[in-house]
């Protein structure tokens, strides 16, 4: 192995009786990466499941437990190298209840090998394992048919599988597909071309794990740094670390700190090799900024030009990870990148039958379940759609009492294309998203995000609120209603896009307009006031609404993201 | 243009920069086991570029067997000077005063005492919440199946059917008082890697990795080094081989390998070709099989 060797992280997902353990103990073996005392101990072990000598899949069966059930139920890492590639190898369990494995392995991998038996072809849990692939981001699927030696290397057999798991990989949006007809206990196809399958022109399974594209398959485009620790080593030294997720970071370059807004330009990427001239992802770097800008932990350095999604709502993709059931309305830990939020699920839109894919209603999301869900977080993500990018746009779940962590999630689409149209009388609102003064500029701007404050009966609280946040520097606006209040929702949300904060004083009660407004309000900064629960006297009110503004980080606060801070 | 792509060592280094930062900024009192091994070696660098240009900002714990090499202990304490290191030294001496060793206990109760007891014990006085150990997946099966971050109870141990799934690098650090996290930043590296990285960022290690005639008791297969009185049994005779240490542990548990690699590229050499892993000389790791799972349940890293 040279030291500029690349390295390729894959996944392999198959049934305990598809052969992947001996699959892999293949590879590791023809690739060098197992050492003979390891072969020794596996030859003199009490257990050999095979008919041969040697019971490779004994080489990936970590565990005792396992060892003695005789299937692998947890992910275990393995590593080959060849002159040209190091592998690190995410070996999942195929079995239906570990759909939680599989998605673990497949979280890190940039390729997936699909086993299927060639003798009972594409199964249940081929298309499991296809969709799992697609959902996880996976871009590159190898799918190695297997014992074919059981099916005398008919050229057929394999041909009808190739065509049904591409119609099926098709439908769940799968590219880069391709397909090997192999023998792992025989070794054919798995290193060099089989004299047993002439009519295969193609490349051997480990001709093309060395060969697929890995430049092709990164983002240098939209800069994405997400900040995980500010390094103080000394008082002129401010260091921002982070591992970059996308795009390209140079001395000299423009760049935005979210949710600041602010515009800076990076003065210098130092190292303890020297400063460098440039960095790309997957590189952990130290970034100097050349103005003094607040930035902390869980806070994101962008491209101003291509500006991730700031929002606190959002729909996601979810794979429940525990035994205890994930619902609605309870309280989660949430961590995306380099931040940790508090978060509920606010909507469970539907469960996802793996093995149909078909769309049911469902209450709560058992261990193993897929499902897509509404997320809200008490603070703003920044993010992307995960299919764009697999770092910004994924996050677990974990439970804030037993502290597991009990799911994964992807993130679908920004929340602003979930927003309902705006339509005021004849009016109608639809070229928002043309607009290129972007909210992070409003921000910028503004100082503050904007958000609509709800409140009833209490029309002097929300003169002096208004005074209150205009004296603190914030654009704000009362909209009171004289009696008739069905366009104060539309009119907030006018307000709201102009990066203001809009109080609407209602005379009286109306929840339904309430809901309304909620629906309505951009990145949900919709504060709903109780008025049971506010104090009657005015200024400690105000307190306590600029209090809550402040929770939901539309104001500005000092050493907001804090760690631990809010959680 | 380059093409932007990390060769496979950087991309391995930019993952374990990733980790370390993430316990500093997430843990509040992080620790780095160091056993003066290779593998504590390519940590201790990893984090000085971690952190540069401040100083590693955690410290740094050797749990003492008081059974390693002479030249391990000078190496150590001259490193700790170099680096700045805020290095803590731990042993279970009340085990070692009454008389603790592998010929009297069996290397299975040696161990229980002056590693693993030792290491908890070290690991309660110094209230530390995260600990760095540089255990690989590929030096042993049930390591294959091990977290980055391992989470360990209030007692210290492992539950391998009950760990936190893991994705993406993003890890739950999610703790009760009195629980911890191992981390392990090197858990994708292999050997062959970590000898590749000492010699591309020039890592100063231990010489006991390099070949030289040295002192040795041979019998049979297993040549062993003398040092603290190892026990040498009548018509036993030392003699001196050219020998080198694969992996190093205490004296008595670590066997000597017979080699010519003096320089890096002759051990490189050795390395692809020798095709032993190297836990083979540890003694430990033997007892039974599936040995390392259970040490590693009951708390050993």
């Amino acid at each position: 192995m040279s030291v500029e060797s690349q390295l390729l992280r894959f996944t392999t997902a198959g049934s305990v009786d598809d052969g992947k353990s001996t699959l892999i103990g293949r590879l590791l073996y023809e690739a060098k990466g197992v050492y003979e005392d390891q072969l020794a101990s596996i030859q003199s072990s009490s257990v050999n499941r095979s008919t041969g000598p040697i019971d490779f899949s004994l080489l990936t069966d970590g565990l005792r437990a396992e060892r003695e059930q005789g299937i692998t139920i947890d992910v275990a890492y393995r590593y080959a190298a060849t002159p040209r590639r190091k592998f690190i190898i995410a070996d999942t369990p195929g079995h239906e209840q570990y759909t939680r494995n599989m998605a673990t392995g497949a979280s890190t991998a940039d390729l997936a090998i699909v086993l299927i038996d060639a003798r009972k072809g594409v199964l249940v849990q081929s298309r499991r394992h296809a969709f799992i692939t697609s959902l996880l981001g996976i871009r590159y699927v190898a799918v190695a048919v297997n014992k074919m030696d059981l099916v005398d290397f008919r050229e057929d057999v394999f041909n009808k599988i190739q065509t049904e798991f591409m119609a099926y990989a098709k439908s769940v949006g799968l590219k880069n597909v391709a397909f090997f007809p192999i023998s792992a206990l025989e070794g054919d196809n798995i290193t060099e071309p089989s004299a047993r399958t002439p009519w295969y022109k193609g490349p051997s399974l480990l001709d093309h794990l060395e060969s697929v594209d890995l430049v092709e398959a990164r983002n240098f485009t939209d800069l994405r740094f997400p900040v995980q620790y500010v390094n103080r080593p000394t008082l002129d030294f401010r260091g921002f670390t982070g591992q970059l997720a996308s795009g390209i970071l140079r001395p000299g370059q423009t760049v935005m700190t979210l949710p600041s807004g602010r515009i800076t330009k990076v003065k210098s990427l130092p190292s303890y090799d020297g400063d460098l001239a440039e960095a790309y992802p997957p590189m952990s770097v130290t970034v100097c900024l050349e103005d003094e800008v607040d930035v902390s932990r869980g806070d994101m350095i962008v491209d101003p030009n291509h500006v991730p999604h700031v929002s606190r709502r959002f729909a996601a993709k979810l794979v429940w990870m525990h035994e205890t059931p994930g619902e609605a309305e309870r309280d989660y830990l949430l961590k995306h990148t380099s931040q940790t939020v508090r978060a509920q699920i606010s909507r469970i839109r539907h469960r996802i039958d793996i093995n149909t894919l078909a769309e049911q209603p469902a209450n709560k999301l058992e261990l193993n379940e897929i499902a897509s869900i509404q997320v809200e977080t008490r603070r703003p993500l920044f993010f992307d759609p995960y299919q764009q990018n697999r770092i910004t746009g994924a996050f677990i779940l974990i439970d804030p009492v037993t502290n597991s962590t009990v799911a994964a999630g992807m993130i679908e689409e920004s929340t602003a294309e979930s927003l309902e149209p705006l339509k005021l009388g004849s009016l109608e609102f639809t070229g928002e998203t043309e607009a290129t003064v972007t909210p992070a500029e409003r921000y910028a701007r503004a100082g503050h995000y904007p958000a609509t404050v709800w409140l009833t009966a209490r029309q002097d609280l929300a003169v002096l609120l208004e005074r209150k946040l205009f004296d603190l520097g914030c654009q704000v606006h009362i909209l009171a209603d004289d009696r008739e209040s069905h366009l104060l929702p539309e009119l907030a949300r006018v307000l709201n896009n102009a990066g203001l904060i809009a109080i609407c004083s209602i005379a009286s009660p109306d929840p339904a307009e309430a809901e309304r407004a909620a629906r309505l309000a951009r990145d949900n900064r919709f504060l709903l006031v109780d008025p049971q629960a506010l104090p009657v006297h005015d200024e400690e009110a105000s307190e306590v609404i600029m209090k809550q503004l402040e929770d939901r980080n539309v104001l500005r606060r000092k050493e907001r993201f804090e760690v631990g801070e809010g959680i | 243009m380059e093409p932007r792509i990390l060769s496979h060592l950087r991309a391995l280094e930019a993952e374990s920069i990733h980790i370390l930062r993430e316990v500093v900024a997430e843990f509040a009192n992080p620790v780095m086991l160091y056993s003066v091994g290779k593998d504590s070696s390519v940590m201790l660098r990893l984090a000085q570029k971690a952190f540069f240009p401040a100083k590693i900002p955690f410290p740094v714990l050797h749990v003492d067997t008081g059974y390693k090499f002479k030249e391990m202990y000078e190496f150590r304490d001259n490193l700790a000077k170099e680096l700045g290191l805020n290095l803590i030294v731990h042993t279970n001496q009340e085990a070692l005063d009454a008389g603790t060793n592998p010929f009297k206990l069996g290397t299975q109760k040696c161990c229980a005492l002056l590693k693993t007891r030792a290491l908890l014990d070290a690991l309660t006085a110094g209230g530390y919440d995260a600990a760095f150990g540089g255990a690989r997946r590929d030096e042993e099966k049930s390591r294959a199946k091990e977290r980055i971050y391992s989470f360990r109870d209030k007692f210290g141990q492992w539950d391998p059917k009950n760990q936190r799934p893991e994705l993406w690098n993003v890890y739950n650090a999610k703790i009760e008082k009195g629980e911890t996290i191992r981390v392990f930043p090197i858990s994708n590296w292999t050997e062959l890697d970590v000898w590749s990285y000492i010699e591309l960022e020039k890592i100063p290690i231990v010489p006991l990795y390099f070949a030289k005639e040295r002192e040795m008791l041979v019998r049979g297969n297993g040549i062993s080094p003398i040092e603290h009185n190892y026990p040498i049994q009548i018509g036993e005779k030392p003699e001196m081989v050219k020998v080198r240490m694969r992996s190093l542990g205490c004296t008595y548990c670590t066997g000597a390998i017979r080699s010519d690699a003096e320089t890096f590229p002759q051990l490189m050499d050795e390395l692809v070709h020798f095709k032993r892993s190297e836990r083979e000389n540890r003694i430990i790791d033997h007892d039974t099989e599936g040995a390392m799972e259970i040490k590693k349940r009951e708390g050993y890293f």
